[in-house]
This record gives C-alpha cells, sequence and structure tokens, in this order.
C-alpha cells in the first residue's frame, strides 16, 4: 500500500434542495464522507438505496460538485482543475454503470464506441488501445466491431462498456452496481473479468454494490453506508468475520444465503430492522438510532463519531466494542 | 379432488415450428406451498408463468394442461379468463414502478380488484384495501390508501403489488422476480410477508437467485432451454443438485460466509437461443460432463434414493453433500 493514495475524499458532503408538500429542503445525501482509494486497490462501498454511495460514486468521477470537502486524484483537487485539466484528468477516472442497455448508444457501432474515448481526448489511434486489443481484454471476438449494441446480450454488452472504460488505461473506475442486472452465469463471468483486468492493468475500483458476497469477494477494503454516512470501514474480511457496527451486523444477517437454515435467522434481522427513514427526517443522534435494537437515550442525541475500533476498522457506534444484535 | 391445488401437466409454448419456447413443464403444489421456477434469462420461465395466467403473447400457441383445484386454466377464452384472472390466479412483477398505474391512488388499485370480482359495497371495498395494507405492512395504511405510486419507496410499492395480488383471495399467486429489485433488507421482509401471506394458496416464483430460493421454497423447478432439467424438494435440490446445471448455478453464487480465492466457477458459453435448439440435451455444449450419448435428449426421471427428478444422463451424486453414493442410492 502507498502513503498517498490514488483517489481520497475528504469531508465530502452533498445537498441538493427538495421540493416536497411543506415547501422547499435541503437532502444531504452524502455526509462528511473520508474515503480513500490506494492505486491498484478495490473498495467497495455497501448500504441499501438511498444511502449515497452512488452519490459518492459520482463524486469521485468529478460528475458533481460537492457540496463542502475536496475530491484529490493524485493529490490534485479535481474541483479546482481548470476545465482543461480536468477533462485531461478524466481519462483516468473512468465509470462503469449497472444498466449496459442505457449506457451504450445504441446507434453506433462497436468499433465506433470503442474509439470515441480517444477520439473525444484528442488522442491519435494509433496510440490508442486498438479496438481489436480492447475487444480482446474483454474476452469478445474481434467479429463484434462491426455489430450494434442491440445484437449484443447483457453480459456482452457490460463486457463493451468494461472496454471503453478501460480504453485510454484509465488509474481509478468507479463500478456502480456494473454486475447487478446479469444473470448468476454471466455475473460470475463478468466479476472474473474485472478481478483480471484490475490484476492486469494495476486498477483501482470503486466498487459500489449492494451484492454483499459480491463484495467480501472483490473488494480489499469495505465502507458501509447508512443515510449519507459511513457508518463502518475496514479490511473487507475483518468487516465480514466481526462486524462492530450493528447496522453491518443486520444488514450481514439479511444477507440471502443460497442453502438452507438461514430463514429464521435472516428474517428476524429484517424484522429488526423495520423500514428505513427519509433521507430528509434523519433522526437525531447516531442516523441508525431508530432502527437500532441496542439503541438508548445517547444514541438518540449524541452523534456517535466514527472512531477506531481495533484491527483497522473504523465505526460510528458508542457500542462497538460490545454491539452484537444479529447472533 | 386430489391434494395437489396446481397440476401442470407438459405445458408448451410455441411460437412455429423450430420455434418450441416451452417444451414440457411439469409441476405440481399443494395448498400452501411454494415452487421456485429457476433458470437463466431466456430458459422459459417467465413466458410459462405468463401461459399459465392466459398472457402469453398473441402467436404463442399454447398446449398442455394446468389444473387449479380442478379447473383448468389453459385455453380460455378472453372472458373466462377474466373471471380466472384475479380471482383464482394472479400474479406479482419485478418492477412495481411500470405494474402500478401511476394516476390512481394505490387503495383505489386494490379496490378495482374487488369491484371486477363482485365486491359491490364501496364502503366495505375500501375498508378491506386498508387492511390489506395493513396486513402487507404499510404502515399508516389509511393515509397510505390515498398515495399514488410514485409517493411510495420500492418496497412500498412491491407490498402494494402484493396486496393487490392478494385482493381477490387468489388459489395461485404467480410472483415474477418480485423482489430483484430490492435491497437485501427489503427483500427479506417482502419474502416474510410472501410467505405468511399466501397460506391458503399456491405460489409459482419465478427467481434466478438461489439465496432467494432457498428463503421461500418448498419445492423448487430448474428449467433450462424451455425444459425441466431437474425438480424436487428444496433441500434436495440445494444440498444434492443432481444436474450439472444445477450445481453449477449453485457453484457460481460466492458465499457471503465464507472467504473464496481464485475465480468464480462459471458456466461457459450460453443458453441455446430459439430455432438453435435440437433434439439432444440443450445443456450439452456447456456442460464439463457431456459424452456422445448426450445428443439424445434425457428423459425427465426419479433419481435414485431421492425425491427428486433428473433429465441427465450422468447425473451428479452428493455434490457439495457429506452423503455418500453408496447412501444416497440405498
Amino acid at each position: 500500500m502507498t502513503t498517498t493514495p490514488l483517489v481520497e475524499a475528504r469531508g465530502l458532503t452533498k445537498r441538493y434542495p427538495v421540493r416536497t408538500r411543506t415547501g422547499k429542503r435541503i437532502l444531504t445525501a452524502v455526509d462528511a464522507v473520508d474515503i480513500a482509494v490506494a492505486a491498484g486497490q478495490i473498495v467497495a462501498v455497501v448500504g441499501e438505496s438511498g444511502c449515497g454511495k452512488s452519490t459518492t460514486g459520482r463524486l469521485l468521477l468529478a460528475l458533481e460538485r460537492p457540496s463542502e470537502g475536496t475530491v484529490t486524484l493524485q493529490g490534485r483537487d479535481l474541483n479546482r482543475l481548470s476545465a482543461a485539466e480536468l477533462r485531461r484528468s478524466r481519462r483516468d477516472i473512468q465509470p462503469i454503470f449497472q444498466d449496459p442497455y442505457d449506457s451504450l448508444n445504441g446507434r453506433m457501432r462497436i468499433r465506433q464506441i470503442l474509439s470515441e474515448p480517444a477520439r473525444v481526448h484528442g488522442i491519435d489511434p494509433a496510440k490508442a488501445r486498438s479496438v481489436h486489443d480492447l475487444l480482446d481484454l474483454v474476452n469478445l471476438s474481434p467479429d463484434y466491431a462491426e455489430r450494434y449494441p442491440h445484437e449484443l446480450s447483457g453480459g456482452q454488452r457490460q463486457r463493451v462498456a468494461i472496454a471503453r472504460a478501460i480504453a485510454l488505461d484509465p488509474k481509478f473506475v468507479v463500478c456502480d452496481e456494473a454486475v447487478s442486472a446479469l444473470d448468476v452465469s454471466v455475473q460470475a463471468q463478468v466479476v472474473n473479468l474485472l478481478r483480471r483486468l484490475q490484476r492486469e492493468l494495476g486498477l483501482a475500483y470503486l466498487f459500489i454494490s449492494h451484492d454483499l458476497a459480491l463484495v467480501r469477494y472483490l473488494a480489499h477494503e469495505t465502507a458501509v453506508m447508512y443515510l449519507g454516512k459511513i457508518v463502518e470501514q475496514g479490511p473487507t474480511e475483518t468487516l465480514f468475520t466481526d462486524p462492530r457496527h450493528p447496522y453491518t451486523q443486520l444488514l450481514l444477517a439479511a444477507v440471502p444465503r443460497p442453502h438452507l437454515g438461514s430463514r429464521l435467522r435472516r428474517a428476524e434481522a429484517a424484522v429488526a430492522m423495520g423500514d428505513l427513514p427519509s433521507p430528509l427526517d434523519r433522526p437525531a443522534g447516531c442516523v441508525f438510532s431508530t432502527r437500532c435494537p441496542l439503541a438508548d437515550d445517547r444514541c438518540r442525541t449524541e452523534e456517535p463519531a466514527l472512531r477506531p475500533v481495533g484491527n483497522g476498522r473504523t465505526a460510528a457506534c458508542h457500542y462497538a466494542e460490545t454491539a452484537d444484535v444479529a447472533a | 379432488m386430489n391434494d395437489m391445488l396446481l397440476d401442470v401437466r407438459d405445458l408448451r409454448v410455441s411460437f412455429g415450428p423450430g420455434k418450441d419456447a416451452v417444451t414440457g413443464l411439469t409441476l405440481r403444489a399443494r395448498r400452501g406451498e411454494t415452487v421456485a421456477l429457476v433458470g437463466e434469462s431466456g430458459c422459459g420461465k417467465t413466458l410459462s408463468a405468463l401461459a399459465l395466467a392466459g398472457l402469453q403473447p398473441r402467436e404463442a400457441a399454447v398446449s398442455g394442461s394446468a389444473e387449479l383445484g380442478g379447473v383448468q386454466l389453459l385455453g380460455r377464452t378472453e372472458r373466462q379468463l377474466r373471471r380466472i384472472r384475479g380471482n383464482l390466479v394472479s400474479m406479482v412483477f419485478q418492477d412495481a414502478s411500470t405494474a402500478l398505474n401511476p394516476l390512481m391512488t394505490v387503495g383505489a388499485q386494490i379496490e378495482e380488484v374487488m369491484a371486477i370480482h363482485g365486491t359491490h359495497d364501496r364502503r366495505a371495498r375500501r375498508k378491506r384495501s386498508v387492511e390489506l395494507l395493513a396486513a402487507v405492512g404499510v404502515p399508516d395504511a389509511a393515509n397510505r390508501a390515498r398515495s399514488h405510486p410514485h409517493q411510495l419507496s420500492g418496497g412500498m410499492r412491491q407490498r402494494v403489488m402484493i396486496a393487490i395480488a392478494l385482493a381477490g383471495s387468489p388459489d395461485l399467486v404467480i410472483a415474477d422476480e418480485p423482489t430483484t429489485a430490492l435491497d437485501v433488507t427489503v427483500q427479506a421482509q417482502v419474502l416474510a410477508l410472501l410467505r405468511e401471506s399466501t397460506r391458503d394458496a399456491a405460489v409459482l416464483f419465478i427467481t434466478h437467485d438461489m439465496g432467494v430460493v432457498a428463503e421461500i421454497a418448498d419445492q423448487v423447478v430448474v428449467m433450462y432451454a424451455g425444459t425441466v432439467v431437474e425438480s424436487g424438494p428444496i433441500a434436495e435440490v440445494l444440498e444434492r443438485p443432481h444436474h450439472p446445471y444445477t450445481a453449477a448455478l449453485l457453484a457460481s453464487v460466492p458465499d457471503p460466509d465464507v472467504p473464496q480465492a481464485g475465480e468464480l466457477p462459471t458456466i461457459p458459453g450460453r443458453v441455446p437461443p430459439l430455432g438453435e435448439r435440437d433434439a439432444g440435451c440443450p445443456f450439452r455444449d456447456r456442460c464439463p460432463k457431456s459424452q456422445d450419448r448426450c445428443r439424445e435428449r434425457p428423459p425427465l426421471g426419479p433419481v435414485a434414493g431421492g425425491e427428486s427428478a433428473v433429465a441427465c444422463w450422468y447425473p451428479e451424486h452428493g455434490e457439495g453433500s457429506s452423503r455418500t453414493v453408496e447412501e444416497a442410492t440405498r
């Protein structure tokens, strides 16, 4: 691991004005998030819909400007760059989105889709990776170059989206639910591909997913988000074997498992969770206090700081050392 | 009447010569039982379910038999189907945001089902719709009944769909990937709800997620390229899959409880599309155990020493199980 991370977010906050029946209000989608991704490392962000994981990804891609905080790529603040400098930096940061049906232009042949990044960035095609090489890297035969996206299956389209993302040799790729829409057998193929490319090309990923089994398989580090905040963060293995935040514990217990015997545990965990509060009405004190079986008066008034809880983890819970809600 | 509520025999759906999308689905379910229909995209699960509800595309020819409590579901006129749907058979779809009517309040959409099926007292309908919403775990149901779909979260919309599906007290609930778009926490809640609220019905649950299958199913039917390759009780299929395809499907899902090194096991190739299917075993091009004999279609037959049926000349024995071959065949 290097001392300066490749990508680093500090105090990252994003607020959106929203209109509700009771008038204009502010929705805090991401709240003071610190996250760092080292070169060649996979960091996962997990959490339920609306927890701010995709917004965090968009902020790291500089697709949105933070309300507060900074995003740096190799020490350079992306939001202080000139338009030209930012454009240059975009070669190094690339997204792969969930839906390969929406993210590929249906009127372009695969050849055009894959040569567009070089064209947009004014790179001599002779110096860029060839379409043939790119297809080869993602295990697609060269014949696909002349086809249109609609002629491809979902798994093949996602391979094309991956090939486009790596066309300019980026350093950092944000995968936002990149394999969630695929059938299980195809999903395993694409996951293997992502892992192989990460190793062979030395890529770093921010892997945004709700699939905790995949996260355990792929990620070196994992951050758990809840209502815009990171509630627990640490090395993936430690986090999965000894989660310290009650939310992480319940989330892990709620994961469907392909064998019998987890039914009761899962249902109990889910019922214990109840419903996610609206991000517009974030609870006072600890954000998880309305759903936490351990919550007491302290939790409802005093917000716990994200603090070290051993083994390289940080957790935002007053009772992180003893919490055990999903046994 | 035998104790099987749903009795589907040799269901076939064809789009013309050489385009047989479903080639013989047989499954049965008792009252209160959930049968999971499992397989990858394009294997015919959704088409089979649509055919049971008389919702198949116009150009599709459906044959076979599907009896629900002695009532034949197939070959019905649109007029007859209107009595069957909602009343005897109802469906829950994957995407509640497109399946619900955006212009109607959710309460009105539940009441509509009751109005069509003979509850003429408006106040009774209103009362019952609020009860149903409360029963599916929608908090503040009386107020929520006046909400439009866009005002609800994805999990709440899915609960509304289930409430609509239950409004006519159907005997068969067909659920097509009803939790695929939901968060794991909400998914667990919706599955628990579906399990509890369908004790008096048979449920046909379509999914490709083996974790969800383990959660909800009593029986599992694995489809591949339009045909059943394996069927049996949940414990047997999960712990001792007999068909190489079932085993491969189970292996390609990482386990959240176990660290896994190396590549994930995959199934090379793809499901043969319509028109490229022949008389042999449809899985043979992707199967690690395929041999010459597989050019001939293996029949779906009982496995030795188990309750499952498998369509394979060379079935697996005791994959992932501690049972020995000897015990399994005793």
